[in-house]
């Protein structure tokens, strides 16, 4: 790890100022539970690390109108036991809890977990984010098992967050604070898939900070579902988040989203159409999920996951309408 | 001679008693000390420079700003201009600095070119590997052929089992202080009185000035009999480093690709029998890697238990890889050739339409022990409800999850090694045993107190036991499964000579000749009349100022009827399948295990439970995964180098033949036989859930997923 200098801000602003216009100038430090591996491999070698654990704003879980507001370091243990939020959005809670192991949900943040960088093994043993060698694609070419099956892009990554997909399908906003003030974006349009090694998969500069993601209150019905082999201390190898807006036992209009799959959260788009006027059952979940699956293109080591997006798509929605 | 035989079972007060180990309250508060955590005084730290190539030829090596930094004491070249590398993570140079960051940074000032060469890392595919595969020679008893061309049900298969690394928790490494003449050496070892003289080799010092001390060790699973180029390193450095203690431990990366794997096999297998399920033949084309020697396993194992099958061809190819060597790996070869046997002969049932159980059974007569087999097959049966249970292959109810059964077995030597013993009596009454050996986690301090404590007639309270330092008498390594049996017998050895020696002391007082006398409950008495007795401590105040000093050796050419070797084990696998996500969970796991006498139940079942814990990681999430592109092992941590955690294993029961029949046969270790079916057994589990062979493992959603759609692997 190279030597770095560590600040402790205790306001937004004075955490602002201490960023610079380049991420080898300064990281956020939140929970830690990735920065500090980052650090460790040598993937991240800022100059400063800031701390933003100590800004009061950056926390909590509250009302605002007609959203539920996430403050960016309410951890996922804090999220996963919330009253309001187990009350509204279980799909969070699912993806919250998925990530099973209590010291890293104790540590662990929201805006972490949306800010995470990717798993990518070739990334975490340093060749780069779109990981080529000599004009190839180590991805295609090499190891990709746990690879995107979406995408299309020079990504073959997959997004590593659990929540991201649940909080696209609940129509979230992420709140971003930077020296020229405060902005907002859809959580689908926070995640972005890389044209090149130096780029960022969220749509995040180097002097921003995530304070916070609101969730709007709507009374939808959601779920995650979550392909996982262990119980604790593992990634999911495919997530569905489901929000459903029904009219009686018929689907108004639905929102499946896709999770580790893609560079980004993957939202499918046809599923959810397809679903609007129906009504939940084991069929037509079972053919949300192949429309789901549809576009597909998976690698040379990945077929397996097309039948994981079926399976956690039509999970999902089962399990989304026992809440109707 | 006295008489050294383990007292009857009936008559036994410590031993067969379920107790606790006496190290487990230490070890759960995290009081016991392992050497990675030893600090003496002035302690320097070590880093290594790891090749980032799998095969590469080193052009120059620029250590000067490395040793231009602040702190660093020394920098030591162990690849040096023209030297060839043959796997990534091999050792290029290494250094010693006040701290860990100064080390590292050291480490990354070093600078070197590299002439890359072209590499090969994956055996999965054998027609890609050209050159570098070596066959054995073909190996034939019977005629195989015609058997082929005889046989009533022939079944063919592909089956595999990837490169599997040691894993331990407490990485390999030690900490050296090589002061003048003298070294200290705090290694990681499952070999405390001999790892010093392979130390000593290594630095060219003479072996009685090495002095090697470990209290516990975490993991070794026969991964740690040297001291390594990581113990010599950091020896030479001490010594450079003005006699400070330099502290070198592998990081987990390299701990994963450099500290020994267990080699891979892949098969062709041509299984035959007549209608009735009787084996005729045995044709396997089997291939591994054990790393750039590619040796490792022995081909000859096949088929595996069923060894005396009327006709068996055998041809072996060992692959030479450009990735880390293979070293012993808790019951070498025995769980990949178990793995590829019972997998076949399972497919091979189902093809003729026979239970397993029925199949394992009818064939004992192939195995050297049938009637051991066959009683453990029956007691594994209806501990996991076989009769009930089971189904023909494919699990025909409705829904997504699968349940099936499946069963495995295996076999084991597991004689005592060398090992001496050093009993002493004080005249106030305190015993003490010292031996060299070490407690590698599976309760050896616990069963050597409970030898004395039931030889003396004391409680094991009163036993003050030093084990795990290169002073005390010489005792074996602990691998092979070989500890329990050598540190029983020549404890009970020492102490039964001891004792003697005391008896002999005290029979003028109590009127009777020595051998009229025993050591019961605190007490010396005389045999048949328990009022003519005296206590333990009035019984040693005989010796005045005095003590009694006895040793006791294990040969393993004469145990004298205290262990022995051979054992045989059956385990069954009850486990679920997503067919809808290719997710494995295990519901239980049953192990019958013989084992000789059995010293402590406890214990022992604790060394069933993590050779099935072992198993089961292999079976469903374990494997080094190799990538051609960069050479490099790509899951070299904790992340996707997968292990089973608390919540992942089931529920396993043990069953040990504790009988009197194999009691008399004496103890025989456990370690190794009890990690051997356990693959198979899930393996065939979920071939009998799903109704479909999983040919590679582990049995991860993407292989049983492949399986079920009958995809082949990229
Ligand atoms: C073994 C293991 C298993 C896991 N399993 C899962 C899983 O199943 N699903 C899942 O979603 N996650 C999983 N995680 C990831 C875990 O959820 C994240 O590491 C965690 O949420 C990150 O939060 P943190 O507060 O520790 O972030 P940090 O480690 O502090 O930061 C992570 C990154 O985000 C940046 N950052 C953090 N907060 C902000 C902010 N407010 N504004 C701007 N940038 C910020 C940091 O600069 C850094 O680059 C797992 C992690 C581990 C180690």
């Amino acid at each position: 790890m190279k030597a770095f200098e560590y600040a402790n801000p205790t306001s937004l602003k004075d955490a602002l100022g201490l960023l610079g216009s380049s991420w080898s100038d300064a990281n956020v430090l939140a929970g830690g539970t990735d920065q500090i591996s980052l650090m460790k491999d040598g993937i991240h070698a800022p100059k400063r690390v800031v701390n933003i654990k100590n800004i009061k704003e950056l926390g909590g879980i509250k009302k605002a109108g007609s959203n539920l507001r996430i403050g960016a370091t309410v951890t996922l243990d804090e999220l996963a036991g919330n009253a309001m939020v187990r009350g509204e959005f279980p799909s969070l809670v699912a993806a919250a809890r998925g990530v099973g192991s209590p010291q890293i949900m104790n540590m662990g943040t929201v805006g972490g977990d949306l800010c995470q960088r990717p798993r990518c093994w070739y990334f975490r043993n340093g060749f780069g984010l779109l990981a080529m060698k000599d004009g190839k694609s180590l991805v295609e070419n090499g190891q990709n098992e746990f690879h995107a099956i979406f995408g299309g892009g020079p990504a073959k990554f997959v997004s590593a967050s659990s929540l991201g997909p649940a909080f696209i399908a609940l129509g979230a906003k992420v709140e971003i604070a930077g020296a020229s003030g405060k902005r907002s974006v859809d959580a689908a349009s926070f995640f972005k898939s890389p044209a090149s090694n130096d780029d960022r998969e969220i749509d995040l500069k180097p002097n921003e900070i995530v304070t916070g993601v609101l969730v709007p209150m709507a009374k939808t019905n959601d779920a995650t579902y979550e392909v996982r082999v262990k119980e604790g201390l593992d990634w999911p190898y495919a997530t569905a988040s489901v929000s459903l807006k029904m009219k009686g036992s018929t689907v108004e209009s639905a929102r499946v989203v896709l999770g580790h799959v893609g560079p980004t959260p993957v939202v499918a788009e046809q599923a959810g159409s397809m679903l609007a006027g129906k009504s939940i059952d084991e069929s037509t979940a079972a053919q949300a999920g192949e429309a789901a699956a549809s576009g597909a293109q998976p690698l040379s080591g990945n077929a397996y996951k097309v039948q994981l997006v079926k399976t956690a798509v039509k999970r999902a929605l089962l399990e989304a309408a026992k809440r109707a | 001679m006295a008489n050294y035989s383990w007292p009857p079972m009936e008559k036994r007060r410590v031993i067969g008693k379920r107790i606790s180990r006496l190290d487990g309250p230490e070890k759960a508060a995290g009081k016991a000390k392992y050497n990675s955590d030893v600090r003496p005084d002035g302690q320097l730290h070590g880093a290594i420079l790891h090749s980032p190539h799998a095969h590469c030829r080193i052009k120059s090596i620029d250590t000067s700003a490395a040793k231009a930094i602040s702190g660093v004491t020394s920098v030591r070249v162990v690849a040096g201009p023209g030297s060839e590398i043959q796997w990534a993570n091999a050792e290029i140079a290494m250094v010693a600095a006040r701290t860990e960051e100064i080390a590292r940074d050291a480490v990354r000032a070093i600078k070197v070119e590299y002439e890359v060469l072209p590499h090969l890392v994956r055996e999965d595919r054998l027609d890609r590997t050209g050159n570098r595969a070596k066959p054995s020679g073909e190996v034939v008893t019977g005629d195989p052929d015609a058997a082929l061309k005889q046989s009533d049900v022939v079944h063919e298969g592909d089956y595999g089992i990837p490169v599997i690394t040691h894993c331990c928790l407490e990485p390999h490494g030690s900490t050296v202080q090589w002061n003048g003449d003298k070294v200290e050496f705090w290694p990681s070892t499952q070999a405390i009185s001999n790892v010093g003289g392979d130390l000593a080799k290594g630095i060219e010092l003479a072996a009685g000035n090495v002095h090697s001390h470990m209290d516990y060790v975490g993991g070794g699973f026969g991964s740690k009999f040297q001291a390594d180029v990581w113990g010599v390193q950091a020896a030479r450095m001490s010594k450079e480093s003005g006699g400070k203690p330099v502290k070198l431990f592998l990081e987990r990366g390299p701990e994963l690709t450099i500290a020994g794997v267990r080699p891979s096999v892949y098969a062709k297998v041509k299984i035959g029998a007549s209608k009735d399920g009787t084996l005729t033949v045995w044709d396997s084309l089997s291939w591994m890697t054990g790393g750039y020697t590619g040796g490792g396993l022995n081909g000859d194992l096949f088929p595996y238990v069923y060894r005396n099958v009327p006709n068996r061809r055998i041809n072996h190819t060992a692959v030479s890889t450009n990735s880390g060597g293979s070293r012993a790996w808790r019951a070498p070869n025995h769980p990949q050739v178990s793995y590829v046997t019972c997998a076949a002969m399972e497919d091979l049932a189902a093809k003729i339409g026979m239970d397993p159980l029925d199949m394992f059974m009818k064939n004992a007569d192939f195995t050297v022990r049938p009637a051991v087999y066959r009683a453990q097959l029956t007691k594994a049966a209806e501990m996991i409800e076989w009769k009930k249970n089971w189904h023909p292959r494919g699990d025909k109810t409705g829904g997504a999850i699968k349940r099936g059964l499946g069963l495995a077995v295996g076999t084991w030597g597991g004689a005592g090694h060398p090992s001496e013993c050093r009993s002493t009596i004080f005249a106030d009454g305190t015993v003490e045993l010292s031996l060299g050996s070490q407690d590698i986690g599976t309760g050896t301090r616990t069963i050597i107190t409970q030898v004395a404590a039931e030889t003396f007639g004391l409680p094991m309270s009163a036993i003050k036991l030093s084990i795990g330092d290169s002073t005390l008498p010489v005792s074996g390594a602990s691998g092979g499964s070989t500890t329990v049996g050598g540190v029983s017998s020549s404890s009970r050895i020492a102490a039964i000579n001891a004792l003697g020696k005391l008896l002999e002391a005290v029979a003028p007082a109590m009127g009777v000749a020595a051998d009229e006398l025993e050591a019961v409950d605190g007490k010396i008495q005389q045999k048949g009349k328990p009022s003519n007795s005296m206590t333990w401590k009035q019984a040693c105040s005989k010796l005045g100022v005095g003590k009694i000093q006895e040793t006791g050796r294990n040969d393993p050419r004469n145990p004298q009827g205290l262990n022995t070797l051979g054992v045989g084990g059956v385990q069954m696998a009850d486990v679920s399948v997503d067919i809808e996500t290719g997710v494995v969970k295990i519901n239980k796991v049953v192990a019958v295990q013989d084992c000789g006498l059995v010293i402590n139940p406890k214990t022992a079942e604790s060394q069933v439970f993590g050779g099935a814990i072992m198993g089961i990681c292999a079976a469903i999430m374990e494997e080094r995964v190799m990538d051609e592109m960069t050479g490099r092992c790509l899951n070299q941590d904790m992340e996707f180098y997968k292990l089973a955690g608390i919540g992942d294993i089931g529920e396993i029961l043990v069953h040990m033949d504790i009988t009197p029949d194999n009691d008399k046969r004496g103890v025989i270790g456990l370690g190794e036989p009890a990690t051997i079916p356990t693959i198979a057994c899930i393996a065939n589990a979920c071939a009998n859930a799903i109704g479909v062979r999983v040919p590679t493992l582990p049995l991860t959603p993407r292989n049983v997923l492949n399986a079920l759609a009958g995809r082949r692997m990229a």
